[in-house]
């Protein structure tokens, strides 16, 4: 897969979702990834790829995590990140999403790592700019840097994503996460299973290519990854689950429903946890099966891979758009 | 005496049993005869005469919803521009939904809407009455004075009427002065914070969805609720099979009810939101194929009455945002002809009730004297070319709004010619 993904590349001027995406396009992104791993681990952690180079974030949502991890992988690779949050309800009111796209692109950033809290935002907003774009989370939608550091991480771990047998846990119906992951892990050879309540679970999702289950020792048979979501608190007293006490009885990871996987089964989860909501303290700590630092530290390393590839994309574009300019 | 004489048409109204070739003569806003043998030995001197040159003259467009924005929205329509729009699609009578600002829930906002459609003179307007003060959903309007004013019947517009209490009382109260209930069939609490359809495609697009059971709940409340008030019920822009079949089941218990539908509803289905697209977002949203499929079904058999425009202008504002906070609705004066007519061109519907759907069956609803090619039937007359191909350009229409996820279809009939109260009123250009 390795040699066909370097081949081909990533050709897309935007990372918009990991829906439509092809298996090597997907392993591309994934082997640039590794290269970082090590750098990152190192002392001497800056680059300097992206010299030069702006990159927005630009936070319609609050997310401490994913936007420090986006700021530090532009600043590894030696570009100029500024972070903008934008209060989305004050937005409502006045300028639109496209004036602020336009604004923004006025001042010829090179790439804007976008989150925003309504589906397809981004992909409305890509549309209206000259850089490269890349999704940090649209409101239901697609997470597409989750899904690539969750998969990376995974094979770090696990060598192949082929065949493993990936269990989704918990609130799929408002979960960007999942939907990427998903979309990933069906793309490049998983199978995939979700496990949550009716009411947390969106229609159709069946034909999304998972197994849907409803009951966790049943969902978690035989799986290689159990990965756990994070319940918003809102939907836990009586709106989407009763309340925490029952939704963690029957959904919420501990070692006694855990038993029923594969002993070497693996536990993840896009962060952060609600500890005793959606699982137990103690597997949330486990350091021989639980990867969820390990996912934080993938993150930095997947952003720079997806700065770097979709910044050379943009500079190669614009170098041939000034080539065709010429007479 | 104004006189205007067509000649050289095909006259079709089939519900008149009428499909011949011929003339007509209209006197003073009415038809004072038509016929192949009228004008046989040329139209006498001093008379406007329009050369019809074959093509298809039928009874004027009868469109029974659409929002015309004036009051309040002038920026995204007004009545003259709809006027216009209404025109050149050959509709000539308009009813209008009571959402404008102020609501239309008092007798000043109907009789001057009604003045302002007479001053344009475009087309026939008449308003809907606002069911409830405000379109709040809570007090009745004072229907009795609204209707003597000329309000043919009381909605509260693109809001559903979703208490059944107030509905129920909405009912009985209009049923004392047989005033006709239309109601925007879909039960809040399940379509709220819906955007688009429920299923596969929203869950794809990580969009909240709307079951088909949020139109069909609500209908069949009503129908219990129609059945025990023995109200004239109306279920606007029907757009789910268990929708259609629960009309088609009232109807054959007896019950005085009808509905329509809009072309979205039967030309378009859910993939059509693409990427999200908000042309392509409505209210009701467009449903499964299946959906549509029973919608057209419903059309054909006649359990679907009528068919309306649900004309819906907004602006790029309103349109050029996140799906999920973009306004719903799209236009449909000038589109209403050419789609209905491609129901027919597919097969898929008999001409006649095609014609049916958007002239005499929603005159018979609302009680209105139009949709008729009949001696002393008001002169409202559409010239079609009923199998010339052209292709929907929105850059070309007279609403204020562009907002048609038809743009670029390419249909096939074309209204040529539009004649109001026997004025000739649109002549297309082309």
């Amino acid at each position: 897969m390795s040699a066909l993904a370097a081949a081909l590349g990533y050709p897309h001027r935007h990372l918009l979702g990991i829906e439509g995406l092809s298996a090597g396009e997907i392993a591309h992104l994934i082997d640039r990834s590794e290269e970082f791993v090590a750098r990152n681990q190192g002392s001497e952690k800056k680059g300097g790829s992206l010299r030069g180079r702006t990159i927005i974030n630009l936070f319609f949502e609050n997310s401490t995590r994913t936007r420090t991890s986006f700021e530090l992988a532009g600043k590894r690779l030696g570009g100029d990140v500024i972070n903008m949050s934008v209060e989305y309800s004050s937005m409502k009111k006045g300028e639109t999403l496209i004036d602020t796209a336009m604004t923004l692109n006025a001042m010829n950033p090179d790439v804007l790592c976008v989150r925003h809290p309504e589906s397809g935002a981004v992909k409305l907003l890509s549309d209206k700019v000259n850089c490269a774009v890349i999704n940090a989370g649209d409101g239901t939608h697609e997470h597409p840097t989750q899904a690539l550091l969750d998969a990376l991480t995974i094979r770090r771990r696990k060598g192949d994503l082929r065949g493993l047998v990936v269990a989704i846990c918990g609130d799929i119906l408002h979960s960007r996460v999942a939907r990427s992951n998903i979309a990933l892990l069906n793309t490049m050879g998983a199978r995939v299973r979700v496990v949550a309540p009716r009411t947390l679970l969106p229609t159709a999702i069946e034909r999304l290519g998972v197994e849907v289950f409803h009951d966790m020792k049943r969902g978690l048979a035989n799986a290689d990854i159990v990965m756990m979501l994070r319940l918003q608190t809102e939907r836990m007293s009586g709106s989407f689950v009763p309340s925490v006490r029952e939704y963690y009885h029957f959904y919420g990871l501990d070692y006694a429903k855990l038993a029923v996987a594969k002993p070497d089964a693996l536990i993840m989860h896009p962060g952060p946890m609600n500890r005793g909501v959606e699982i137990d303290s103690e597997v949330a700590d486990d350091i021989d099966r639980s990867l969820i630092r390990h996912q934080v530290e993938m993150g930095v390393a997947v952003r720079m891979a997806c700065l770097e590839v979709l910044a050379d994309n943009l500079a190669r574009s614009n170098s041939g758009n000034a080539a065709e300019a010429r007479p | 005496m104004s006189r205007l004489a067509l000649v050289n048409a095909r006259l079709l109204d089939p519900a008149a049993g009428r499909d011949q070739p011929g003339g007509l003569l209209a006197i003073d806003g009415r038809i004072a005869d038509l016929g192949p043998a009228l004008f046989a030995d040329g139209v006498p001197d001093g008379i406007e005469t329009v050369d019809c040159r074959g093509m298809t003259l039928i009874p004027g467009l009868v469109d029974m919803r659409a929002q015309l924005r004036e009051p309040g929205a002038e920026h995204l329509e007004n009545m003259a521009t709809a006027s216009q729009a209404a025109a050149a699609g050959g509709v000539t009578t308009i009813v209008c939904l009571p959402n404008t600002d102020p609501p239309i829930d008092d007798v000043a906002l109907v009789e001057f809407v009604r003045r302002r459609g007479r001053e344009i003179g475009l087309a026939n307007i008449h308003p809907y009455g606002a069911a409830t003060k405000g379109l709040a959903g809570k007090e009745l309007t004072e229907m009795g004075m609204l209707a003597a004013a000329g309000a043919v019947g009381f909605t509260d517009a693109t809001h559903a009427i979703a208490n059944a209490g107030i509905m129920r009382r909405a009912m009985s109260y209009a049923r004392t002065f047989d005033l006709l209930i239309v109601q925007h069939p879909e039960e809040p609490a399940l379509s709220h914070p819906g955007g688009m359809n429920e299923g596969e495609i929203a869950t794809r697009l990580g969009l909240p969805g709307i079951p088909a059971a949020a139109e069909i709940v609500l209908l069949e409340r009503d129908l219990r609720l129609a059945e025990l008030t023995g109200v004239r019920y109306h279920a606007g822009h029907v757009s789910t099979a268990g929708a259609v079949e629960a009309i088609r089941a009232a109807k054959a218990r007896g019950l005085p009810v009808s509905c329509d539908t809009a072309p979205p509803y039967f030309a378009l289905n859910e993939t059509a939101v693409g990427e999200y697209r908000t042309f392509a977002k409505l209210s009701p949203p467009l449903r499964s194929d299946g959906d549509r499929r029973a919608v057209v079904a419903g059309i054909a058999d006649g359990t679907i009455d009528a068919i309306a425009s649900d004309h819906a202008p907004h602006d790029q504002d309103s349109k050029r945002l996140p799906f999920s906070s973009a306004a719903s609705g799209v236009i449909g004066l000038e589109t209403l002809l050419p789609l209905v007519l491609e129901l027919v061109h597919q097969g898929d519907v008999r001409l006649d009730r095609a014609l049916d759907a958007v002239g005499r069956a929603p005159a018979r609803i609302l009680g209105l004297d139009c949709g008729r090619l009949e001696i002393g039937a008001p002169a409202d007359l559409a010239l079609v070319d009923m199998d010339r191909p052209w292709r929907i350009a929105v850059d070309r229409f007279r609403s204020k709004s562009k907002n048609s996820p038809f743009d670029g279809r390419p249909v096939q009939g074309r209204t040529m010619l539009t004649v109001l109260g026997g004025r000739v009123v649109h002549r297309a250009e082309d």
